[in-house]
């Protein structure tokens, strides 16, 4: 990990009506960081996600992500980032080849490109057998492994992952998290929502969002030391207390 | 017995969701199937709901054949299912008022059942369920699913993606029905929501791997798992694996799951192996067996 800062936010808000879903948060991930990013349903995490990769325009204050203004620059952070979510991350009714090929293409991969990385991915993830399949047959987690390999594919400096391990088997959520820790390791910043509290463990520094702000932000040892608790489940049960 | 499951199976095409399960949940019991994505979970709810058919075994719930008497079934037991079904265009009070007239019933008639879910989301009963958080779905979708005070609760992944601050109040909620009288079978992904139940079946691609308690599980396993920890938890991670005498290595919160293949393993060889590969603050001692690791080694020896 590096000392330069990838993702620089600022007083950052957003307001739908009379609703403040994100409330003036500032913080600073740097470069090859393993940044985790917690809070409890409808604390703002998916508003404030969508506005560092630039399809939510801010209320206020600012935002730099991988070199770029996500107000005034936000199709340069779409190309910079890699992006993947639980709810979405390809295509069901097409094959693994085809998914491929076709976010690839969305990225601006040449075609030779594409059929290296196609070949690369595929011996890496193991798929040899199954890569004429369509995407809606593999069981999750392998559909997770897949989509985040693919979500790499243009290399971004920054890959934000939106609840990406919810459901999969406790093995298969180990070696994601392996795969998360090998790029991190090529310099790649992951930013990463998780309601799993073993693996905030495993991330370099956590923030915890509560109502719209940023109530806690450390490496997980600090945190643990902070809130005198020996998890962080136990952090996260002191903090985010629930705002229904 | 509330719910009796004798030889269930069932596929889809060539693939197998279900395995040929047996088990039997006690009246008043909170029984948990807990299993991943794919282990068959939400297709046998389906067919003890008798919303779909087996193709082979038997099953009855509250004494009803799942077949024979599938209508008995549909008037005594309650459904939440894994994805949120209830009209999104129907307000809260809507949604109550509809499910109860289906059952025959009024909203006042079995209110001291779900009143302390209700109160939570009583406030927003004239907002539309499509426009309610997650939280509030989930509260509401109970709510209906109990609202003719059902004898059997089913459950399909209530909490998945739920943060752990809902999911701990879930579960505070569900103990409370149990202590009503009611037998709930519930599914989860979570496998620390295991230690919260009666009974769990360890479940993986349609097969029961285990059924006990969560304690009896726990006390049963023989293997010896040590924490590990050192300040680069990846390059442990790799030394861990590349150590000749493991049998498995996995990543758990801050400390690595350690298991050696030998019985009478020295955690001072493995320590100085360590040491030599320059791990600093390094941390040996013997861990606590949890569910998850249990899980794991069942799941690992059958691959």
């Amino acid at each position: 990990m590096s000392e330069e800062n990838i993702i620089s936010v600022h007083n950052l808000s957003k307001v739908f009506g009379d609703f403040t879903a994100v409330n003036t948060i500032s913080f600073d991930v740097k470069k090859g960081e393993i940044f985790g990013f917690l809070g409890a349903n409808g604390a703002g995490k998916t508003t404030a996600m969508k506005m560092l990769i630039g399809i939510s325009k801010p209320s206020s204050g600012d935002a730099i992500v991988a070199g770029f203004d996500v107000k005034t620059q936000s199709e340069m952070v779409k190309k910079s980032i890699g992006y993947m979510s639980q709810k979405f991350s390809m295509y069901d009714d097409l094959t693994i080849k085809e998914n491929i090929t076709f976010f690839g293409g969305i990225y601006g991969l040449s075609k030779v490109q594409i059929k290296e990385k196609t070949k690369k991915l595929i011996e890496e993830l193991q798929l040899e057998a199954v890569a004429s399949k369509l995407v809606g047959s593999l069981p999750l987690g392998w559909k997770q492994k897949l989509a985040f390999s693919v979500a790499l594919l243009h290399e971004p400096k920054i890959v934000f992952l939106d609840e990406p391990t919810g459901g999969v088997d406790p093995i298969t959520r180990r070696q994601f998290w392996e795969m998360i820790y090998a790029e991190a390791h090529k310099g790649t910043t992951l930013f990463v929502t998780t309601h799993y509290m073993d693996e905030a463990e495993y991330c370099d520094r956590v923030s915890i969002m509560v109502e719209g702000k940023i109530e806690a932000l450390d490496t997980p040892k600090n945190l643990k030391k902070q809130y005198n608790v020996d998890s962080m489940n136990a952090v996260f049960l002191k903090l985010a207390r629930n705002i229904e | 017995m509330s719910i009796q499951v004798q030889n269930i199976s069932k596929s889809y095409q060539n693939n197998l969701a279900v395995n040929a399960l047996t088990f039997e949940v006690k009246e008043g019991e909170l029984f948990g199937l807990i299993g991943p994505d794919g282990a068959g979970k939400t297709t046998l709810f389906r067919i003890l709901t008798t919303l779909l058919l087996a193709n082979e075994g038997t099953a009855t719930v509250a004494g009803f054949d799942v077949v024979k008497d599938y209508k008995s079934i549909r008037s005594v037991v309650g459904y939440m299912p894994g994805k949120f079904s209830l009209y999104q265009d129907l307000t809260i009070e809507e949604n109550l008022n509809f499910f109860a007239t289906i059952f025959g019933t009024k909203l006042e008639e079995n209110y001291d059942l779900i009143k302390d879910i209700y109160v939570q989301i009583e406030p927003f009963k004239k907002r539309r369920a499509g426009k309610l958080s997650g939280g509030m779905k989930q509260k509401l979708a109970l709510c209906c699913a109990l609202i003719h005070k059902p004898k059997v609760l089913f459950l399909d992944e209530p909490t998945t993606g739920v943060d752990p601050v809902s999911r701990k109040e879930f579960w505070e909620m569900l103990k409370r029905l149990q202590q009503k009288g009611i037998t709930i079978l519930v599914s989860t992904p979570y496998m620390d929501e295991a230690a919260l139940c009666d009974r769990i079946a360890l479940i993986q691609k349609g097969s029961i791997l285990k059924i006990d308690t969560p304690d009896q599980i726990i006390q049963n396993y023989d293997k010896t798992i040590y924490d590990v920890q050192s300040k680069n938890t990846h390059q442990l991670l790799h030394d861990l694996k590349n150590y000749p005498t493991q049998y498995s290595v996995f990543a758990f919160g801050e400390f690595i799951h350690y298991i050696d293949k030998n019985e009478a393993f020295n955690s001072d060889e493995l320590e100085n192996y360590l040491k030599e590969k320059g791990h600093q603050e390094l941390v040996i001692k013997k861990s606590k067996t949890t569910i998850e690791d249990v899980f794991m080694d069942l799941t690992n020896l059958k691959q």
